[in-house]
């Protein structure tokens, strides 16, 4: 078990490598840099900002220099937000996105799962239907669209709720929302799929025959299984949603993470890039793994040691 | 079944303690109860959606417009910008210049103090100014000090900061001495570049002193009290020597991106003014009269490569600039109140006897089809025939692309031009692009740094580091160079009227409209003061009942 997990830390070590190196090449590949703008400062500014950041140096001692400053926790300074560092930019808008996201996670769980099992229990019949127009909707819908009607009738219609901004409780709800309309529509599309398949097995019968309550045998026996296809789902869903998405945030005003992940690329903010990048990676493969750990407590037969055993 | 129930369990409390956790900092982030002063009834509240957050609060660092605004409430220089953008006097109560017009004697008001109390001196804006020039700032806009004597060698490194000929010679006489008569110096001691900033905040904490409220000290109208959550709040500083005229209780700045989201909060009434308006809305808006049409001094233009042919022919510049119906694109296809332009240097400069001076130099070409077409032919391309393809170049949006193509079709209806092809490029790319001169046609716009016409003169220099058009003209460059020694007002004026005639003759550039800006503000807001050459000022803005 330990061996697996130090194999598995190395194995994120060197992706995450890859990850800075790929990224740092395709990065200073695109023409223009951090400090253009439309009004060209006289090359002697310029001259000054290049030699303050060290962008004066060759290519390879700034990658260098950059990795020897992430070893050590140090995502360096934004070029773009003076005076910001990128560790700075992410503890400051990291909760507002994380806590965006959970709540999104909490909906898309809960309806998706909820909605998958009652229209797998009903097949065929109105309620199955009924979910499965919805998803239908869910999946197609992008969060822009949904996040814009539910502004034009909670807020503009209606007055229900603040428009946009960010600070109560009752600005997360329109755009958890939002953003949990494609996931909740695909997860219960995953658990009815896997729900029917495991209704259908031996054991199922086996449960039905031993005359247990119809409650349990969905519950224990069914839904614990079908959930499987649903945890390796909400690995990346998780990592995606926390950092924050930047049209959601974009349309209803939201400090958040996700705006960087865009603007940071049109800025040529280098530090911004690689450090969100890198936060990234390392929120996919830590939650990946800790999926890998989820399944086996679901599912015994899953072993993380493979076959050695 | 069991480890089951715990993981979800557990994960349940994760959300709902996480949840928690960040309501609480939400609340604590714009709580709306903590100032006093609402025992005699309403407060007078103005929110502004001022569209984006600040790249930085270091007036010194910042180049933007939003942060021009933020600034305008927090800091005050030697002088101010009134509602037509004419410098009064501010933190100076008086001012001798020299004979020669070289040396500027300030003398600061009595009293002055920074918001936390301290005294304000002259050897605060001294150790500012120097500090703004410091190579290992590195702050943009630094060049807008090159006026001062000494200040350019310094921040290009060949100089010491001892040369830097500004001097408090008593804690409220400043004396600056300048590297050549510059008339709108007076417009530059009110830009930002220019504040004094409270040394002892900056000491403590040279990188981060500007990234929270609790450690920004300033000296203009508001103070900052909170920021947080993509909201700004501001108070009226009582410690402004002209705190008497701030109105408002209160001033909240927000930071909507989305333009459709803005005017749903307008419309809502979640926020009074607005920086922007979105387009299609202009003609609702003016019926409702909610819409107001800021000045902006700027330029939207296109560029002609001019050793790209055919574009080094004079004669198919011209013909390309006269085939276009300004007036055509400004009313159907940008609809955002655009001025079209005949000129180059837009409206809102006054000249030394309060004329404008756009006004005076008068237009230099309209639309006129017919001698476009002549001068096409003159240049060998009869109706068009065998013109070369060219492309246009703008960086991605939506409305470069309809202003091009609405051109496009001008030069192909009114001078048979076939072959004009659009591209756009991801704005990064496009700037490169425009800088390596890799482009036929590309479109431009410039904002001016003070009000001034040599703001918009003298990027077309030779070999210029704004020069994208490649523009190169013995006399220009003359003229230019002379204008820069001039102390003469009226020569000066009549010396940039000279140059933009060359401008004009030689047409490296093809004006297309001068900018406005085009703001949503309800009926009751008042008093507020907008800067042409950026930022909207609240000092005495009020909202009337």
């Amino acid at each position: 078990m330990l061996g697996y997990l130090i194999r598995r830390i190395f194995s994120a070590l060197f992706a995450i490598l890859i990850v800075i190196t790929v990224t740092f090449i395709f990065m200073h590949a695109i023409p223009g840099g951090p400090f253009q703008s439309e009004k060209a400062i006289p090359p002697a500014i310029k001259a000054n900002i290049e030699a303050r950041y060290k962008l004066d140096q060759p290519l390879h001692i700034q990658y260098v220099d950059y990795l020897s400053h992430v070893v050590r926790g140090d995502l360096g300074p934004s070029f773009k937000y003076r005076g910001q560092t990128v560790n700075g930019i992410i503890a400051e808008r990291f909760p507002v996105s994380m806590q965006l996201g959970l709540m999104t996670f909490a909906i898309a769980i809960i309806a998706g799962v909820g909605a998958g099992i009652i229209a797998a229990l009903y097949q065929g019949r109105i309620p199955d239907y009924v979910t499965m127009f919805f998803s239908t909707i869910g999946i197609s819908v992008p969060s822009f669209i949904l996040g814009t009607l539910l502004m034009y009738f909670l807020a503009f219609k209606w007055g229900l709720l603040p428009a946009a901004m960010w600070g109560t409780p009752q600005h997360v709800i329109m755009p958890a929302m939002a953003l949990a309309g494609l996931p909740t529509a695909f997860i219960a599309r995953l658990t009815r799929s896997s729900m029917l398949d495991v209704l259908n097995q031996d054991y199922m019968r086996t449960a039905l025959a031993k005359g247990l309550p119809r409650w349990r045998i969905i519950w224990v026996h069914a839904v614990k299984n079908a959930i499987i296809p649903v945890i390796t789902y909400s690995g990346p869903l998780l990592a995606a949603i926390l950092t924050g998405s930047f049209i959601v945030e974009n349309i209803f005003a939201i400090p958040g993470l996700g705006k960087h992940f865009v603007t940071s690329i049109y800025n040529r903010d280098y530090t911004v890039i690689l450090g969100l990048t890198i936060f990234y990676s390392i929120l996919l493969i830590g939650l990946n793994m800790f999926v890998d750990f989820a399944y086996t407590l679901v599912d015994p037969r899953i072993k993380l040691t493979g076959g050695k055993e | 079944m069991k480890k089951f129930s715990l993981i979800l369990a557990i994960l349940l409390c994760a959300i709902l303690l996480l949840n928690g956790c960040g309501t609480e900092t939400g609340d604590n982030g714009d709580s709306p109860g903590e100032e006093p002063g609402e025992e005699n009834g309403e407060e007078m509240v103005l929110t502004f959606n001022v569209g984006t957050e600040p790249e930085t609060m270091d007036p010194h660092l910042s180049t933007g417009v939003p942060e021009a605004t933020m600034m305008l409430q927090m800091y005050e220089g030697l002088a101010r910008l009134n509602v037509n953008s004419v410098p009064e006097l501010a933190l100076a109560e008086s001012v001798d210049v020299s004979e020669d017009d070289l040396v500027y004697t300030f003398h600061l008001r009595d009293g002055l103090v920074w918001s936390n109390g301290e005294p304000l001196t002259a050897e605060d804006f001294e150790l500012s100014w120097k500090r703004a020039l410091d190579p290992e700032l590195a702050a943009d806009y630094a060049y807008m000090l090159y006026y001062i004597k000494g200040a350019e060698a310094y921040n290009t490194g060949t100089g010491s900061v001892d040369d830097v000929m500004v001097e408090a010679l008593d804690d409220k006489t400043l004396q600056v001495t300048l590297e050549a008569p510059t008339p709108f110096f007076m417009s530059l001691v009110a830009f930002k570049t220019y504040y004094p900033l409270y040394q002892p905040a900056i000491e403590e904490d040279p990188e981060g002193w500007h990234l929270s409220a609790d450690t920004i000290i300033g000296n203009g109208p508001f103070n900052l009290v909170s920021w947080a959550q993509g909201q700004m709040e501001f108070i009226p500083n009582d410690n402004y020597y002209d705190a008497d005229a701030v109105i408002l209780d209160r001033l909240i700045f927000t930071m909507v991106e989305n333009e459709s989201t803005e005017l749903t909060m307008f419309e809502t009434g979640e926020i009074d003014m607005t920086h922007t308006v979105p387009g299609p809305e202009i003609p609702r808006l003016e019926q409702t009269g909610e819409l107001n049409i800021l000045p902006y001094l700027g330029t939207y233009y296109y560029i002609f490569q001019v050793e790209k042919p055919p574009l080094d022919d004079i004669n198919v510049r011209k013909a390309l600039t006269l085939a276009i119906d300004r007036e055509a694109l400004v009313t159907n296809v940008t609809q955002g109140g655009q001025l079209p332009a005949f000129a180059y240097v837009p409206p809102g400069i006054p000249e030394a006897d309060g004329s404008d001076f756009r006004e005076n130099g008068g237009d230099y070409y309209s639309y006129d089809p017919e001698t476009a077409k002549q001068l096409l032919a003159e240049a060998g391309y009869p109706d068009g025939a065998g013109f070369p393809s060219v492309e246009i170049l703008y960086n991605t949006s939506e409305m470069h692309k309809m202003i091009a193509e609405a051109i496009q079709e001008m030069w192909k209806q009114n001078l048979g031009i076939e072959n004009v092809t659009l591209t756009n490029q991801e704005w990064g790319v496009y700037l490169n692009t425009r800088d390596e001169g890799d482009f036929m046609i590309a479109r431009a716009g410039w904002i001016g740094d003070y009000l001034d016409p040599y703001t918009f003169l003298d990027m077309w220099l030779t070999d210029g580091g704004n020069n994208n058009s490649r523009f190169s003209n013995a006399d220009y460059d003359r003229l230019l160079a002379e204008v820069r020694m001039l102390d003469d007002e009226v020569t000066r004026m009549e010396m940039m009227h000279q140059l933009e005639d060359i401008l004009m003759e030689e047409m490296p550039i093809c004006p297309i409209y001068y900018y406005t800006q085009p703001i949503m503000v309800k009926s009751y807001v008042k008093g507020y003061a907008s800067i042409a050459v950026g930022g909207i000022d609240f000092k005495t803005a009020y909202v009337e009942e």
